[in-house]
């Protein structure tokens, strides 16, 4: 029998070897390109600057491995940032807001999955509900922007470690620890290889007896609640609540998910490779930047890449099929 | 093997669906250590038995019992924990996981909640390799090929302190080495006790593996015998719903020959995907018939004169001129209909009402950009509803509203339309009553008086000998004769499906 298989060379890893080579190669011609470019401090401002990219994506890579889509996250968001910015100026402690907000986040996900699995609906349309209604709410609570001068916020935004001539703030290590969880989740934890199953064929999930249902709503709590923590985390960063921040950030954070080799057909997909593609979301700013360029080019850079990569993963998941057909 | 003990009993099994009844009062009986062959034609009622018996579906009426003891699984998860696993003709796997880790999902060994990856890779490569499968367990599941996916699935299934396994059509994607290693793995499992169910349409492997044969037709057992005492064409019979006796008694009602006439389309040595060097010839005015059991390729032969499996090798002549057909619209725009054999899900278009169901042929072969007026439509839908007699409330009626007799007229109807020189027939009566079936048959007759080429394709032997004038076996998707006139007789036929040259079964194969 052994003779009849042919061994076939790894190409699971191989759209997050191209991520990880590109964001390199990035950062590489960037240092080539200009002067001081090259540094740790523009490697760390990286995460400085992306660490709440970085949480939506790996929530929104959650429900992408399930083969769904959330676009709330944004909403959801901007949303944690004005009612935190809302009670803050009311006088509610810190240490009741944050709480609250995540809870929201949490259920607002938790309510939209339970549609979309419960009624058999279309995750597009369910999670564009939940923007509009997320959204639509940052204006009830308030069209302006409201500054934040809660001075547990304050500490937040301005605390930070040293590292050599960098510095890395304090609201990066949600990023990291949101990475760290996410990562042995999905890797060493039944419902997290529940999520990969059900992306691969659910109805195979359902006859080897997971729990899909449960699997499935899960998945878009755990994005409601990533997108509330990430706005708890702009709002460290920008000190500020205002109805229209980050429109279009979850495009941003789906086309992360993508470039880190995430299928949008669901099963394949990793957070290390979510987070590596927000990062070169990163590196393309950073160099738009450094050029002087209108920070749209970053929009235009990024389109080209995404075309790339979905040309790429088809071509690799088409060579697999000749290969096991052949 | 009557003094083994009984593993798994059904009796007066009975489900029914709206409108039909799939299953009545059917019975089956599977032992400790035995392969037993569950045999039928399509709509025979072998699928509904044996999601009655995994827990998908619910039966309305009779008792199962597993090792006497009298159980109704509510679910697939349910009777597997009563030890009945089930593996799919479908591989039903994921394909993005590791092997190993798909014969131990849903139930890891590990620790608070920590999977283990070691013991699951360790446990998988010590269990395939009891299955003579030395793989690597760490790769994913799609990097190997669909039969190493199957024996896997088996080991899964196996593994779950499976007492009854259940192979549904497990063999149809399998080559021949592959499924002579399936054989194996079957027999070894055999010998430990198990009680297998094999489900499929190769009769030849039925006589090469099974003990026992329980033959299904029309949702109705017929009779369950020892492999080695029913020869391969009483079993044809059987599951056609002929008895032998009565098929040489009977004389042929065949057409008779009308001599030689204008060719209308030639294949020689053409092949797809699916099937391999196929030498047929249709003539203009004849109805040709396709004969075989499911899955011996007279439907393959039908999608690939239409352009739906594209000819891979060999050359297709319309007319007496070389033609490429890639695609249906090109088969279409050469004069060639074809109604194919799911109804419901490749010809009707359920949403649709009658008139726009029966249009869309011709609308097709004119071209999107030549829309036809509503009028022309209506016109047209007219003609057909009343030509065809198709009961319909009015014209506009969703088609999905019709009984399936109308419906297979509608498809007709739309096929009519086109004006085709040649038109091929797939199981057109299925599923439909004995009125319509009747005028459906009338119709093809009909139809080749007028210089029409038909292809009739049909599970029903006796239907076959009424309508064609001139007929082809099949059998494991080869060509293995052809009679005309004549000869066409329901007893030539079933020896032919059964197997030309040898008409008992090999007994030497048999324990």
């Amino acid at each position: 029998m052994s003779g009849a298989i042919q061994k076939k060379p790894g190409n699971r890893n191989i759209s997050l070897l191209i991520t990880t080579l590109l964001f390199f190669v990035l950062f590489g011609a960037g240092s080539l390109a200009y002067d001081r470019f090259f540094s740790l401090s523009t490697f760390l401002n990286l995460f400085n600057d992306n660490a709440y990219l970085i949480i939506v994506a790996i929530g929104v890579t959650f429900v992408l491995l399930t083969g769904g889509i959330d676009i709330s996250v944004a909403s959801t968001l901007a949303f944690t940032c004005v009612f935190s910015a809302h009670l803050l100026r009311l006088g509610v402690p810190p240490v009741v807001v944050i709480p609250l907000v995540l809870l929201i986040g949490l259920g607002v996900g938790l309510l939209m999955g339970y549609l979309i699995q419960t009624f058999h609906l279309q995750p597009f349309i369910v999670t564009l509900a939940g923007q509009f209604f997320m959204r639509g709410f940052c204006a009830v609570i308030s069209t302006n922007s409201i500054p934040i001068t809660d001075t547990f916020y304050k500490y937040m935004a301005l605390g930070k470690v040293s590292i050599g001539k960098g510095k890395l703030y304090y609201y990066v290590f949600f990023a990291l620890v949101v990475l760290a969880a996410a990562y042995y989740t999905l890797r060493f934890t039944r419902f997290g290889r529940g999520v990969y199953a059900v992306g691969g064929s659910e109805q195979s999930a359902v006859l080897m007896g997971l729990p899909v249902t449960r699997i499935k709503i899960a998945v878009y709590a755990i994005s409601g609640f990533c997108a509330a923590l990430a706005g708890v985390v702009f709002s460290f960063y920008t000190l500020a609540g205002y109805s229209l921040q980050n429109m279009g950030l979850e495009m941003d954070a789906i086309s992360s998910a993508v470039i880190g080799g995430t299928l949008l057909s669901g099963g394949v997909g990793s957070v290390i490779g979510t987070t590596f593609g927000a990062l070169i979301q990163g590196v393309i700013q950073t160099i738009v930047t450094y050029q002087n360029l209108n920070t749209w080019w970053t929009k235009v850079t990024i389109a080209a890449l995404l075309c790339v990569f979905i040309v790429i993963q088809r071509g690799i998941a088409l060579r697999a099929e000749r290969r096991k057909s052949g | 093997m009557d003094t083994q003990e009984k593993l798994l009993e059904m009796e007066h099994i009975t489900k029914k669906f709206p409108g039909v009844v799939a299953l009545r009062d059917v019975q089956f009986a599977l032992r400790r250590g035995e392969i037993h062959a569950l045999l039928g034609e399509n709509g025979a009622g072998k699928s509904t038995l044996i999601k009655v018996l995994t827990g998908v579906f619910e039966r309305d009426g009779g008792d199962i019992f597993l090792e006497g003891r009298a159980v109704s699984p509510q679910s697939p998860q349910a009777a597997q924990n009563m030890g009945i696993s089930t593996v799919y003709q479908e591989v039903n796997l994921c394909p993005n996981l590791s092997v190993a880790e798909n014969v131990y999902i849903g139930r890891e060994p590990g620790s608070a909640g920590r999977i283990d990856w070691k013991t699951i890779n360790r446990k998988a490569a010590e269990l395939l390799s009891r299955f003579d499968l030395h793989i690597d367990v760490t790769q994913n599941l799609d990097r190997y090929s669909v039969a190493v996916q199957q024996m896997v699935a088996i080991a899964r299934a196996v593994d779950i302190s499976a007492k009854v396994l259940i192979l549904d059509e497990p063999t149809s994607s399998l080559t021949a080495v592959e499924v002579r290693k399936l054989f194996e793995i079957m027999r070894m499992l055999k010998a430990r006790g198990m009680g297998i169910i094999f489900v499929t349409h190769f009769l030849d492997q039925v006589y090469e593996v099974s003990d026992t044969i329980t033959v299904l037709r029309g949702g109705e057992y017929v009779c369950s015998s020892p492999t080695a005492e029913l020869p391969k064409m009483q079993l044809v019979a059987r599951m056609i719903g002929k008895e032998y006796e009565d098929l040489e008694s009977r004389p042929s009602s065949s057409l008779a020959d009308r001599g030689k006439r204008d060719l209308f389309l030639r294949l020689q040595g053409a092949a797809s995907a699916q099937i391999s060097h196929v030498d047929i010839d249709i003539q203009k005015g004849e109805v040709l018939g396709f004969s075989g059991l499911l899955g011996s390729g007279r439907s393959e032969i039908a999608r690939l004169i239409f352009g739906v499996d594209p000819i891979v090798t060999g050359g297709l002549e319309i007319g007496g001129r070389k033609t490429a057909v890639k695609e249906p619209i090109t088969a279409m725009r050469a004069g060639i209909g074809f109604c194919p054999e799911n109804r419901k899900s490749e010809g009707i278009v359920g949403e649709l009402s009658v008139r726009e169901n029966i249009m869309l042929a011709l609308q097709a072969k004119q071209g999107m950009l030549r829309a036809m007026s509503r009028r022309q439509s209506e016109k047209l839908a007219d003609e057909y509803i009343e030509a065809l007699s198709i009961k319909t409330p009015s014209r506009e009626q969703s088609i999905h509203n019709l009984s399936g007799g109308n419906q297979q007229k509608v498809i007709l109807a739309r096929w009519l339309a086109t004006a085709p020189d040649l038109l091929m027939l797939d199981e057109p009566t299925r599923g439909i009553d004995i009125g319509t079936k009747a005028e459906i048959q009338k119709l093809v007759t009909k139809l080749a008086g007028e210089g029409m080429s038909l292809v009739f394709i049909s599970s029903e032997v006796d239907e076959m000998v009424r309508c064609c004038g001139r007929m082809v076996i099949l059998r494991d998707k080869k060509l293995v004769g052809e009679l005309t006139g004549e000869e066409i007789s329901e007893d030539m036929i079933v020896k032919y499906m059964a197997g030309g040259e040898q008409f008992e079964p090999k007994t030497e194969t048999i324990q």
